[in-house]
């Protein structure tokens, strides 16, 4: 059987933050509930196509999953496993799904545990999730929360425009502890407006105390059409290096600079050193887990597994051909509920050479690299025969080790893009 | 209409031109008049029918000089034939500008009713004084809140010395005092003389090209006549052809006739191929029956400002050597000839009559044949006296002869004149001084005005100094100025080298004394062009192997990625390609990508 990733995409959020450019907006109850059945409804025509798959994550995200009205994501959950096989616990795939009661026999293991169990994610925010809805999440099947809180300091929640409070999250934390979940990740942003090396330390170690399962360590970008595009531009690609005072954020109080670059290289080393003693692992440029805790669906992204995403705007690629759904909400709920029609889009089937710069940059992504066996395997051709040119400048340049596995050195992981980029052909 | 060429009165016949400092409203002037004497309704008028180049229109000048016939039934009851010839408005184009003017024999001066006299109207009107055309004046933009037409008709007296007081008050904008225009035209413009039975003896103020026609000549008959099958020869260049096609202007197209005779203003077609036949300024005569001596005033237009063009892409450089080749066509103005540089590949060193006309031929270059162009700095052809008695006329910098050969050099001087507000004299003259220039004097026009005359090295102002101008005077400043000839200055090579190689394509002759000043500029100006590398790069700047200025590119510490949401990898693959393909358009000096840009970057490094 043939192995799946589900993507579902929840559009929705209470507010929108000022760094975010994804496809994420506020929306009344009704609009949701009618977003929900046509997203089941695309959940239900789309299993046609997945016969021959096994489905082993699912990854519920958003904009905020858990802004959905009480009942839709247990709902969601039900229709994938009544339209999809989901890998089980004895290893026998039933026509049906999988049996809630075996499932919830084992959710106190991680998937990594019991590879046999599907990993199921669901992210949320702090302050969008009590108790109740953790636990009823629960028994519909998930087994992995993913908090993004970014930050634990108010002021630098604030600024973002953040709706939560480090209480918030530290709470939500707690309640996820609770209601039995072991394997949590949270997110933290890196190199934020005013931010120093000592606050952002400070972020990281209070959330490293709690001791969840994975952390995901990201640098805060400056993305096009947001509020902080608006007050840093660009120049925050130009070394970062911005005048202290440029005018007045939304509430009235000054635009606070952005870390330099040499700062925020700074943070990115000490995430690194500090996670390693605290028994974590990177197994990609910005994850860290605990041993078996890495995110089985993100690192399906990075090997190229096939993965189905459904909702507005969601990616997809199975079998080397990649589309993604449209992304304007009317004409989705339209298509699907009115006329009942494919929402894919932007189609491309990918070519060999693709395939190939592909299978390099993203799986360069990952710690341990890749492998030239896998590449014979797949392409029938000698990684050196492809891209022995590159290898050799990027080795000798510092960037790249091609001893055994190829993979990225520390200096390389630095300048990703750099090395990535040379990949393409 | 056609029908009453035959007959035409020389005594109805008005040739005309306006003449006005940029801005101050001669196109609109002129769209108001063709518009009021009916050849065309306002809704068919695109605004500004006489700039035809989207270039013209855009930027609000006259590039090319463009004419119009026009038939206007006077208060008088007869109906006349203005030829209308719109000048360009110019300094690069001062040339072209004397020679339309040559084809007229009045012109009507606008001036702004709330900005008064400027440079370029001082520099014009006396040029249309200097032809022995009758000037009359029109107060423009009377409708603004500014306006105050009794003191600019005052000005307009006191300053230039003619008659303004009953100078019709306009604004061409909003189509007010039109019609008292169109009288002033009959009342005050004198009709052509010249006799039709004489030999032909005709002015070509404009010629242009045309795929299907040839070279069309526009011409100012002064003397006999000219019809299809004359053998006409064109008195400077030699250039001999059977008449093919004669007519005149209507707006936006060519109407054929059976004659042009004296005192008339239209175009004559004859197979020609191309605009160098047909230069500016040249008399066309009869082969059969030639004139005595040709008109006054030819000159071969000589190119002032040189720089390399380059291709983007080296593989466009076929594409490069066609659309100079058809641009040439129609501009006798532009020089090319193929040159390499170890930088940029292989390329043409272009000459232009000034800056602005530099940068028009660029954009056309990149609009209407879609070519992306890498430009060097602009220099002056310079003069250099070898030991050994040789003259080189040098316009490519990396051409320049060891240090040791040299005598002695020579660079172009301008005369230049500047009128500024009295409070800007201080920023104006500080400017003037920085950019070498020798104080001549200075006139007040009026008491918050004055004129400013300065010697100013070409070299000086073929960079930024409009720019300066404007921005030193809050924009009041105006600018005008012509070659006065070469003098001998003391000037270096300056090398810029990256990453301790050198540029060619970077190199430029300075004066010794700026040397230092430039350099450091440059090199500040690259630091931010250049993009990180892996590695340091020193950028320096050297005059005779000594470095005088250095910056350093720091070495690439951080790119990476943020988050890629929901397995959106082509998002993310965009991104790297985008990063690829800016790399793509790099030039490779040694291990060193440089953007294109960056080459251009330096042509400008105002100062602030």
């Amino acid at each position: 059987m043939r192995k799946l990733g589900i993507y579902v995409h929840i559009p929705f959020c209470i507010k929108k933050c000022r760094y975010c450019d994804f496809l994420s907006f506020p929306a009344p109850e009704e609009k949701k509930r009618e977003y929900v059945s046509a997203l089941l409804k695309e959940i239900e025509r789309e299993a046609v196509y997945y016969k021959d798959f096994t489905v082993d994550s699912v990854f519920i995200g958003g904009g905020t999953p858990s802004v959905l009205p009480e009942g839709a994501l247990e709902e969601l959950l039900e229709t994938l496993r009544q339209f999809y096989r989901f890998c089980s616990v004895s290893g026998k795939d039933t026509e049906d799904g999988m049996e809630k009661e075996a499932l919830l026999r084992h959710t106190g293991k991680g998937p990594a545990e019991n590879m046999a169990e599907p990993e199921i994610t669901v992210e949320v925010n702090p302050g969008t999730v009590n108790r109740k809805k953790l636990e009823s999440y629960r028994r519909a099947g998930v087994n992995r929360i993913s908090i993004g809180t970014q930050s634990v300091h108010g002021k630098e929640l604030a600024y973002l425009g953040r709706i939560h409070s480090a209480e918030d999250f530290f709470r939500t934390y707690q309640d996820a502890q609770e209601t039995g979940f072991t394997n949590i990740n949270v997110d933290i942003m890196a190199a934020l407006p005013g931010q120093s090396v000592e606050d952002y330390m400070d972020n990281l170690s209070q959330i490293a105390s709690l001791k969840p399962a994975h952390i995901s360590a990201y640098s805060l970008m400056i993305e096009e059409g947001t509020p902080f595009y608006e007050w840093y531009g660009e120049g925050r690609m130009e070394g970062r290096t911005l005048p202290g005072s440029m005018g007045m954020d939304g509430n009235g109080g000054p635009v606070l600079p952005l870390p330099s670059e040499d700062e925020e290289r700074e943070m990115y080393e000490c995430t690194d050193a500090f996670l390693r003693k605290k028994g974590y692992h990177r197994y990609e440029i910005s994850n860290y887990a605990m041993p078996g805790k890495e995110c089985r669906h993100n690192v399906g992204y990075w090997k190229r597994k096939d993965y189905a995403g459904f909702g507005l705007g969601a990616s997809s690629m199975v079998d080397n051909v990649r589309w993604k759904n449209l992304s304007d909400m009317e004409v989705y709920i339209r298509r699907i509920l009115e006329k009942n029609e494919s929402v894919r889009e932007e189609i491309s089937r990918l070519g060999i050479q693709e395939q190939m710069e592909e299978f390099m940059f993203l799986g360069l992504r990952l710690t341990e690299g890749v492998e030239r066996k896998e590449f014979r395997r797949i392409f029938g051709r000698d990684m050196e025969e492809v891209y022995g040119p590159v290898m050799e400048k990027l080795s000798s340049q510092g960037l790249l080790e091609t001893g055994g596995k190829v993979r990225l050195t520390p200096y390389g992981r630095d300048v990703s893009n750099y090395v990535m980029a040379e990949f393409l052909i | 209409m056609s029908n009453t060429e035959q007959n035409i009165d020389q005594g109805k016949i008005r040739n005309f031109c306006i003449v006005a400092h940029i801005d101050h409203g001669k196109s609109t002037l002129a769209d108001r008049i063709i518009e009021k004497t009916g050849l065309l309704t306002s809704r068919e008028m695109q605004a500004q029918v006489l700039d035809n180049m989207d270039l013209e229109r855009e930027r609000g000048i006259t590039i090319k000089a463009q004419t119009v016939r026009i038939i206007y039934r006077a208060k008088d009851g007869e109906e006349y034939i203005f030829n209308l010839i719109d000048t360009p408005g110019h300094v690069d184009f001062n040339y072209e500008v004397s020679r339309s003017l040559a084809a007229c024999d009045g012109a009507i001066l606008v001036v702004d009713a709330a900005q008064g006299i400027e440079a370029q109207t001082l520099a014009n009107v006396y040029l249309a004084l200097d032809h022995d055309l009758d000037v009359f004046p029109v107060i423009n933009k009377i409708d603004l809140p500014s306006a105050q037409p009794q003191h600019v008709k005052d000005e307009i007296e006191d300053i230039i010395g003619i008659e303004a007081q009953d100078a019709p008050l306009i604004s061409a904008k909003n189509g007010i005092g039109i019609e008292e225009v169109l009288e002033a035209i009959v009342e005050k413009i004198p009709a052509p003389k010249g006799n039709p039975d004489e030999p032909l003896q005709a002015l070509i103020f404009d010629s242009l090209y045309d795929s299907y026609k040839g070279v069309i000549i526009f011409c100012r008959i002064k003397e006999g006549r000219v019809r299809k099958g004359t053998e006409i020869r064109m008195m400077a260049t030699g250039a001999k052809a059977e008449v093919v096609e004669v007519g005149y202007f209507g707006p936006g197209q060519f109407i054929p006739c059976e004659e042009l005779s004296a005192g008339m203003v239209g175009y004559i077609t004859a197979s020609i191929k191309n605009v160098k036949d047909t230069a500016v300024g040249d008399t066309v005569t009869d082969a059969r029956n030639p004139c005595k001596e040709p008109l006054p005033g030819y000159k071969k237009v000589n190119s002032m400002v040189y720089c390399g063009m380059y291709p983007a892409d080296g593989a466009k450089y076929p594409d490069l050597r066609d659309a100079l080749e058809k641009l040439q066509l129609n501009d006798a103005a532009l020089r090319y000839e193929p040159e390499t540089s170890v930088a940029l590949g292989f390329g043409f060193r272009c000459g232009f009559l000034g800056l602005l006309h530099l940068e028009i031929i660029q954009e056309r270059l990149e609009r209407e044949y879609n070519l992306d162009l890498v430009t060097t700095a602009p220099g002056v052809i310079y003069k250099v006296h070898k030991s050994n008695g040789d003259v080189i006329e040098l316009t490519n910098p990396t051409n320049l002869p060891d240090p040791s050969e040299i005598e002695y050099m020579e660079e172009p001087v301008v005369n230049a004149e500047i009128m500024v507000t009295t409070e800007f004299i201080g920023p104006i003259m500080e400017l003037c001084q920085e950019r070498r220039g020798r104080y001549l004097g200075m006139e007040y026009i009026e008491e918050t005005r004055a004129l400013l005359k300065y010697e100013l090295p070409l070299n000086e102002i073929i960079y930024d100094f409009f720019d300066a101008l404007k921005s030193r005077s809050r924009g009041y400043a105006s600018f005008d100025y012509d070659l006065k000839g070469y003098e001998e200055s003391r000037l270096v090579k300056l090398d810029i080298l990256i990453n301790r190689e050198e540029v060619d394509a970077l190199s430029f002759i300075v004066h010794a004394d700026s040397a230092y000043e430039r350099g450091r500029k440059m090199c500040e100006k690259l630091k931010d062009e250049i993009p990180r590398h892996l590695f340091e790069i020193p950028i320096q700047a050297a005059v005779g192997g000594k470095i005088i200025a250095r910056e350093t590119v720091k070495a690439m510490r951080k790119d990476v990625l943020a988050k890629c949401y929901g397995g959106d990898i082509t998002r993310k693959k965009k991104l790297l390609e985008k990063q690829k393909e800016g790399k793509k358009r790099m030039r490779q000096i040694g291990s060193v990508e440089i953007p294109q840009k960056a080459f251009m970057s330096v042509l400008k490094l105002d100062d602030k």
